[in-house]
């Protein structure tokens, strides 16, 4: 073997070993390194319990209740599968809005009585706003929503995300 | 194949004359494209749907990060030619990266910072996408370090390449981390080979600026590169003739 034939080896063995301790790495860290859950998940019981987590999905529409003079906010996250009912009270990014895509960072709470059977609720610590990759003018937009587009270019930017599997 | 002309490149005199001939011819049509890119980003591009005005700051924010990731796989390939090869010429242009490279990822940290405040309403997440792109940033920094740390440079060049390599298994990862697990940072927008998902009314400025800031790395890589070989050759009879 060359010098060279072995020096080619060691940089071919380096960028193997490190790909190999990298790909094992990420499987193992899988579901941690996801950067929130959504809805389903808590209903199949993936969900952390007594701790906080983060928790994603699109602001249902018409679900956003605002209590007059205060902060205080209520409204469901969707992944069009299930509901969970968030309360937060603070301020809220400019993004944040009925149908827009949301990260939530809160803890699962024991749901109140006025809410239906089996409802989950989440007491909230802060609300991120999401946004997809697409970007185009408001006329643009407005034309693609008359064609009723808007609704499954919504729906992509939630479902584009791969399903989580633990 | 014939490959006289690209040992006759990888001399220190010819690469040297080569980079310091090329560096104008990169930097202006950099510059001017820049300053262009910048006025039809602001004023002529118009607002986006959903983020106003706001989401004009992708006009830098997505070159800068893209040269984040393409700099450091070219520093780490050069850094494994240098290896392999025992080329020393290699070895500098792997060097003559590590600075543009981290300047461009403090850029689309800082430009996403200043993005996410007021559209995801923080400054900061622990997000795949950010995560990786600031471990990246700490390779950069790493690499510089591990360089600084050798008197001798040519035990600087192998250490360091070493480290080079060990870094390029972040950057597949970077790159499809978005795609991969769920985050809060979306997808990509521009694709190499299919439709963008930005409208055709904004996208030209930003191909523009992506062009603009390759040719300005250009620059910065030969200005870079004739800095190394002014010190490895230091002592040359060559280098000493030109200067005399």
């Amino acid at each position: 073997m060359t010098p060279r034939r072995r020096r080619m080896l060691f940089v071919g063995l380096i960028l193997l070993a490190v790909s190999s301790a990298a790909a094992f790495l990420l499987t193992a860290l899988n579901g941690n390194v996801q950067y929130n859950i959504v809805p389903s998940d808590v209903f199949a019981g993936k969900a952390p319990k007594d701790r906080t987590f983060r928790l994603g999905g699109m602001v249902e529409q018409g679900s956003v209740k605002r209590e007059p003079g205060s902060l205080q906010i209520q409204f469901d996250i969707t992944d069009y599968a299930h509901e969970v009912t968030v309360r937060y009270s603070g301020v809220l990014p400019d993004l944040f809005r009925e149908g827009q895509g949301v990260v939530v960072r809160g803890k699962l709470v024991k749901a109140t009585n006025d809410m239906k059977d089996g409802q989950r609720l989440m007491i909230a610590e802060e609300v991120l706003a999401k946004h997809d990759e697409n970007y185009m003018p408001p006329n643009v937009a407005e034309s693609l929503k008359k064609t009723h587009d808007t609704r499954r270019m919504q729906e992509t930017a939630v479902t584009s995300q791969p399903p989580v599997n633990n | 194949m014939n490959w006289v002309w690209f040992h006759k490149l990888a001399s220190p005199p010819t690469a040297y004359a080569f980079a310091r001939a090329l560096r104008p011819w990169l930097f202006w049509p950099a510059a001017l494209m820049m300053i262009w890119a910048s006025y039809a980003g602001l004023f002529v591009v118009p607002p986006d749907y959903q983020q106003q005005d706001a989401f004009r700051i992708i006009f830098v924010h997505v070159p800068a990060a893209s040269l984040s990731l393409l700099v450091y796989s070219m520093m780490a390939i050069a850094a494994g030619i240098g290896l392999i090869w025992r080329m020393k010429l290699a070895h500098a242009v792997a060097a003559a990266c590590v600075l543009p490279g981290a300047v461009f990822t403090v850029l689309a940290l800082a430009t996403g910072a200043i993005w996410g405040k007021p559209m995801w309403g923080a400054w900061w997440a622990w997000d795949p996408r950010l995560t990786t792109e600031l471990i990246l940033l700490f390779m950069y920094l790493g690499y510089m370090a591990l360089r600084a740390s050798f008197d001798d440079i040519g035990r600087a060049d192998r250490a360091s390449a070493v480290l080079a390599l060990v870094g390029l298994v972040n950057i597949p990862i970077i790159k499809y981390s978005v795609v991969w697990w769920n985050s809060l940072h979306q997808g990509q927008t521009l694709s190499l080979f299919g439709k963008s998902a930005i409208d055709p009314s904004m996208v030209t400025p930003l191909l523009v600026m992506l062009l603009a800031f390759l040719m300005f790395f250009g620059a910065l890589l030969c200005d870079g590169l004739c800095a190394q070989i002014l010190r490895r050759e230091r002592n040359a009879q060559w280098l000493l003739k030109q200067v005399q």
